[in-house]
């Protein structure tokens, strides 16, 4: 790889539930402005592991380390973590009782105490990005699927994260609006936006990352550059998983 | 069935204080029961160490224990300790006390009905417990609880009759003074029925109207 330094690193990240371990010890490397596709079977831990790079999980063992420093520890302000590594979810969870805008501005305002013109227009101009600026002011029950999550995405873009992580955003969406949000990914991908991407769309997968990690039982089971795991993947489970998805 | 009107014209002043004063001590009863039902349920929902075993048993002898005992405590217990209470104040710490525990559980249970996904999408933009609580929980706590909360007011404005055993002129108590002395029972009741009428009517007309419009203006998600 190239000499960069990784924004994030990751080691033996272990994760349990009770005795059951879902998490066995990941290990990874994610340079900056890398898009690093995370596939595998239902159940084998990919939104886990998401979820314990920003502190919503507690782990059991290993590292987290952002920009060198770990976040494994008492100390961490997780959240100051999280306006550095943003996350979308499935759920797209817009607040209902917040119109579009507030919803965008709330972190921005509230907890970053950042200056509302500004940010105001920080975010009309992702809005536009999105192709969504004329819906500002309409709340979350106006808006399609589609238009919601691409709102999702821009609410966590406007905290000006360095990382992004994203958790099989579009499983959720009706196909027609699969590709709108998949473009903001992508459109994301080209400016030098370091992503983590859960995803089942294979050939989303192939056109954004970089890198495609697979994983199977907690375990990372392959890591390589996506050209060459999805043309030629060294691991059986990994030519199984890609049979299955006929990819 | 006949009515003597003339009657009911003369007892009319009558009615309206005692309609007035059970209006006023009901408001204030319930205001102070939704601060102190949302203090306590915000307690019970962090699991606030110490405190929440303290609300629990406040929530469970408010529930178990009858409104006329409690009021009976306070206007003839209490004095024996040395605190005399007005009955007009004991009637609002009665409300408060009963009410209290109604709509720490309706309030409660909205707030247990705003998703998981929903908080977790607020702590990953940033936001701190305080932060979760004012602008994503109590907002769509407070949706999602506008029944439970309408039906406590209506059983708490009603509830407000229990105040003639501790001598507040209040509509019941009114009513039974008037036919104690003149025996219009046909009178005093109608009045009686239509003083409530006047209160409740509009009360659930309001809380019905509201109802519809939380739930029109939330949750499209
Ligand atoms: N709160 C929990 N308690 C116990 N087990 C859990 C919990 N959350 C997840 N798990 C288990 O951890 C494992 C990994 O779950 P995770 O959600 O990370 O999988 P995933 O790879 O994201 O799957 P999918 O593709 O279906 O989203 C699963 O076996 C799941 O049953
Ligand atoms: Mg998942």
């Amino acid at each position: 790889m190239s000499g960069q330094i990784p924004i994030l690193k990751v080691k033996g990240l272990t994760k349990k539930y009770g005795e059951k371990i879902v998490l066995n010890g990941i290990d990874l490397e994610v340079e900056k402005g890398k898009v690093i596709a995370i596939l595998g079977p239902s159940g084998c831990g990919k939104s886990t592991f998401l979820r314990c790079l920003n502190g919503l999980e507690e782990v059991q063992g290993g590292d987290i380390l952002l920009d060198n420093e770990s976040l494994i520890n008492k100390s961490t302000k997780w959240r100051e973590v999280r306006q550095r590594i943003g996350m979308v979810f499935q759920s797209y969870d817009l607040f209902p009782n917040l119109t579009v805008m507030e919803n965008i501005l709330l972190s921005p305002l509230k907890v970053q105490k950042r200056n509302r013109s500004e940010v105001e227009a920080q975010a009309l101009e992702l809005l536009e990005r999105v192709g969504l600026a004329d819906r500002a002011n309409d709340y979350p029950r106006q808006l399609s699927g589609g238009q919601k999550q691409r709102i999702a995405i821009v609410r966590a873009l406007c905290i000006n994260p360095e990382i992004m992580l994203f958790d099989e955003v579009t499983a959720s969406l009706d196909p027609e609006m699969v590709r709108e949000v998949l473009d903001v990914i992508a459109q994301l991908a080209e400016q030098g936006m370091t992503m983590l991407i859960v995803t089942h769309e294979m050939n989303f997968a192939k056109l954004v990352a970089d890198e495609v990690i697979f994983m199977d039982k907690g375990n990372i089971h392959e890591q390589a550059p996506a050209e060459q795991f999805f043309t030629n993947p060294q691991t059986e489970r990994a030519q199984q998983f890609l049979n299955i998805l006929q990819f | 069935m006949t009515f003597d009107w003339q009657y009911i014209v003369d007892v009319l002043p009558h009615y309206k204080t005692a309609l007035w004063l059970t209006l006023k001590l009901a408001t204030i009863g319930i205001a102070f029961a939704i601060i102190v039902g949302m203090i306590c349920s915000i307690i019970q929902y962090f699991k606030v160490k110490v405190l929440s075993q303290i609300v629990q048993v406040y929530l469970e002898v408010a529930r178990n224990t009858p409104l006329l005992i409690q009021l009976f405590f306070l206007y003839y217990g209490l004095p024996k300790i040395g605190i005399t209470l007005s009955g007009e104040l004991c009637g609002i710490i009665g409300l408060t006390f009963l009410g209290g525990s109604y709509m720490a559980e309706a309030f409660r249970a909205g707030m247990e009905a705003v998703t998981k996904s929903q908080i977790e999408t607020g702590k990953a933009i940033g936001l701190s417990n305080l932060q979760l609580m004012r602008y994503v929980i109590i907002p769509q706590a407070f949706s999602y609880s506008v029944p439970g909360f309408g039906a406590n007011c209506i059983f708490l404005l009603k509830e407000t009759s229990v105040f003639s055993g501790i001598a507040i002129l209040e509509l019941t108590n009114t009513t039974k003074n008037l036919m104690g002395i003149f025996y219009k029972t046909n009178e005093a009741l109608l009045m009686l029925v239509v003083g409530y009428l006047i209160i409740l009517l509009p009360l659930t007309l309001f809380l019905t109207w509201l109802e519809r419009r939380v739930r029109h203006a939330e949750f499209g998600n």
